[in-house]
């Protein structure tokens, strides 16, 4: 008798289902090739993190039934971003404080909801593809996953099985990108003084790549990186582990 | 407060301030000295996180009855022949210290470092009514001279750089010989310690807060490291202790154990310099020691605080870690906040003190990444408080109508999937368009908030749901 396969279902997240799909297919590769059956429900939208942290609770609260109710009946829920895990995980229980029903099924979903890396290491326990990427990279922590979740050594014994790259750290790779949301156009120009600092010491590591599991912090960091005329290139961890870094990087001219 | 700024104005302070290169080469000092010492005196103590849930317990359990243990603090300062005095807000604890002094007959108080008479704006109700109080502590003597208020809640001139001081020095200390030697931190010091030694020596009244209040003594207890507390408080005939009410621990054991995280998170070292102990007046026998004491507790909005999301706040022992590491206050220092107190502890404590409509900005000027609630010794949760102040905003209606109306826009749209597939679609396939082979847009109208300081990366093209769709997938 064979184990039936654990069924995950995949929350894409708004960010990398507008901007970069890539992101959505590396993490299917991966855990399909984990051996997992992969579901994308078609209905999902945004987790709610926008409204929670701008005060709407209730803004925040209904998508996050809609979210409950999309995708509980998975064995698993897999998301590649540690703030909307975060948000899932740590913070929807939270808001149903008071509502036995709803805090249970909460608190069920959580229990079952991984940022993606830390789902392929700590969940699953398996061995990582054999993917290659000749050259160096530098580790962004970001801080949703980092001080929510705890995902910091995950992503790094992932890519220390990548044939090629050498990772090399940032000064202090868990320093905020500036990134926060809407505070990144809020207070852009607080915003902006926080991403200098990041992408001066990125480029101060001299690597050809930078890699995080965030799609916000990722756009922040190489539209700065851009802007700069930085040659850095910048990608989701998920392509890199996935064998799947061969198109453009984000930000970068398409050939 | 701060130097005439205002917390409404935080967005303009913050412009002001990143347009000021030597703040920003005096703030990112920082780094290398408070964050780095902290992060070596950390990572030498094996039990430092099981000691930060002990000073997290001490001080909660205090908080649940600290109406006994306050009492508890107040009848063994009587008992010890001191005074114990009451103060609801700042304007009655400025009263009563101004009785004491007048009573005193005071012309010249001195003072030992204190953010509560910064609160309570305690100096200029002084000055106001005759008497020339004199900050000790070498950062506050400096902005003291300066007109300015404190920029950082353990390092007041953090502000400031070494040559602003010489120079500040040489305007006001008009006996300076002109040719001294004012380069070196040592010598400025020299120079403050020189004049200062004098005003210790001819106060009437000398004021200081408090780290602690034990209720099991009737003491008070100050750490600095430059001595000036114990000349503040020993010297003149009258000391005053202003400190708010939930400075109060049961225990000497307590306050051991919440020491050994104090210092360590506020600048890295084991133990602060001078660690000083006041209980009562002098007593017969006595070598020194002043011969009425005074202890005045502020509670200043405190008590409504008790039972509220926002209880955990009065754990604070104002180590300055929080601030030390806050990405926001790194990047335009204290004084843009237009409060007493900045950074994240400030964010979370301003609102309670000054009401939220006028310090609606500061639970908003941060991105939540939480390095402040991980290095805080008292485990103070302070992005979730952020987050509170924030609801507390959004239920009162005082959300900018912009940001009320993108939120409820993107409510509208996130609740109905289909619509919401179709319009992200459309915006990515048209975003693609625009951006063409650059792959990445230069500016964008409603979005310049972005664009102004960095490329805005292009979308692919097709939204994953429509490429996965396409490839047949559920």
């Amino acid at each position: 008798m064979t184990t039936p396969k654990p069924q995950v279902g995949l929350f894409v997240t708004c960010l990398v289902d507008f901007f970069r799909p890539t992101v959505g297919f590396s993490a299917v590769k991966l855990l399909e090739d984990a051996g997992c059956e992969v579901s994308v429900p078609a209905a999902q939208t945004c987790c709610g993190q926008p409204a929670y942290n701008s005060g709407d609770r209730a803004g925040a609260r209904a998508l996050a039934e809609q979210v409950i109710a999309l995708f509980e009946t998975f064995d698993h829920v897999v998301v590649p971003s540690g703030s909307c895990a975060g948000m899932i995980k740590v913070h929807y229980p939270d808001l149903f404080s008071g509502e036995p029903g709803w805090r249970l099924r909460a608190e069920r979903l959580a229990a079952k909801t991984h940022e993606l890396t830390s789902f392929l290491v700590d969940v699953l326990g398996v061995a990582p593809l054999p993917v290659s990427w000749e050259g160096t990279a530098t580790y962004h922590d970001s801080c949703s996953g980092l001080r929510e979740l705890g995902v910091k050594a995950q992503p790094r014994r992932l890519l220390s099985a990548v044939d090629g790259l050498a990772i090399k750290e940032m000064r202090d790779p868990e320093a905020c990108c500036g990134f926060g949301g809407t505070f990144c156009v809020k207070y852009d120009e607080i915003s902006n003084a926080i991403v200098d600092r990041k992408t001066a010491d990125i480029k101060s590591t001299g690597v050809d790549l930078l890699l995080s599991g965030d799609l916000g912090c990722l756009l922040n960091m190489a539209g700065k990186l851009k802007r700069e005329g930085s040659r850095v290139e910048v990608r989701h961890v998920a392509e890199v582990l996935a064998g799947m870094a061969t198109g453009p990087a984000i930000g970068e001219k398409t050939k | 407060m701060s130097g005439g700024l205002s917390s409404a104005s935080f967005p303009k302070n913050a412009h002001a301030a990143l347009a000021n290169p030597p703040l920003l080469k005096a703030i990112a000092h920082i780094e290398e000295t408070l964050v780095s010492g902290r992060r070596r005196a950390v990572d030498a103590l094996p039990e430092f996180e099981a000691l930060r849930d002990a000073g997290r317990d001490i001080k909660a359990h205090t908080l649940a009855h600290l109406d006994l243990y306050l009492e508890a603090f107040e009848k063994k300062v009587v008992e010890a022949g001191g005074f114990v005095h009451w103060a609801a807000d700042a304007a009655e604890a400025s009263r009563i210290v101004l009785d004491i002094c007048q009573a005193a007959g005071a012309r010249r108080v001195t003072k030992g470092k204190s953010m509560i008479t910064e609160e309570v704006g305690l100096n200029a109700f002084l000055e106001a009514n005759g008497i020339t109080p004199v900050e000790t502590d070498l950062g506050e003597y400096i902005i003291q001279l300066r007109g300015e208020t404190p920029s950082h809640i353990i390092a007041p001139a953090v502000h400031v750089n070494k040559e602003q001081v010489a120079a500040d020095f040489r305007r006001v200390h008009t006996k300076l010989d002109p040719l001294r030697n004012l380069e070196e931190p040592t010598s400025l010091l020299a120079e403050a310690r020189g004049v200062l030694r004098e005003r210790f020596l001819t106060a009437d009244v000398g004021i200081t807060g408090a780290n602690f209040l034990v209720a099991e003594t009737g003491s008070t207890v100050i750490v600095t490291n430059e001595g000036n507390g114990d000349l503040t408080q020993i010297l003149p005939k009258t000391h005053i202790v202003l400190a708010s009410i939930e400075k109060v621990v049961p225990t000497l054991e307590d306050v051991a154990t919440i020491m050994r995280l104090l210092a360590r998170s506020a600048t890295g070292q084991e133990m602060s310099v001078y660690t000083t102990l006041s209980t009562g007046p002098r007593r017969a026998g006595d070598p020194d020691g002043p011969e009425a004491f005074h202890v005045v507790l502020l509670d200043n909005g405190r008590s409504a605080m008790l039972g509220t999301e926002f209880e955990d706040m009065l754990r604070c022992i104002r180590c300055g870690a929080c601030i030390n590491h806050c990405p926001v206050y790194r990047s335009v220092g204290g004084h843009a906040y237009g409060s007493v107190y900045p950074g994240p502890m400030g964010s979370v404590l301003t609102p309670s003190l000054q009401g939220l409509e006028k310090a609606a900005h500061l639970a908003n000027a941060s991105t939540l990444c939480g390095r402040c609630e991980s290095v805080c010794p008292m485990r103070i949760p302070l992005p979730k408080m952020l987050r509170h102040w924030r609801e507390k905003e959004f239920e009162r209606h005082l959300t900018p109508k912009k940001a009320r109306f993108g939120l409820a826009a993107w409510r509208f749209l996130a609740a109905r999937p289909r619509l919401y597939g179709a319009v992200t679609r459309m915006a990515a396939w048209s975003l693609a368009r625009l951006a063409g082979k650059d792959g990445a847009l230069k500016q964008l109208p409603l979005a310049s908030g972005w664009t102004r300081w960095r490329d805005l990366p292009a979308p692919e093209g097709g939204t994953f749901r429509t490429e996965w769709a396409k490839r047949g997938r559920k």
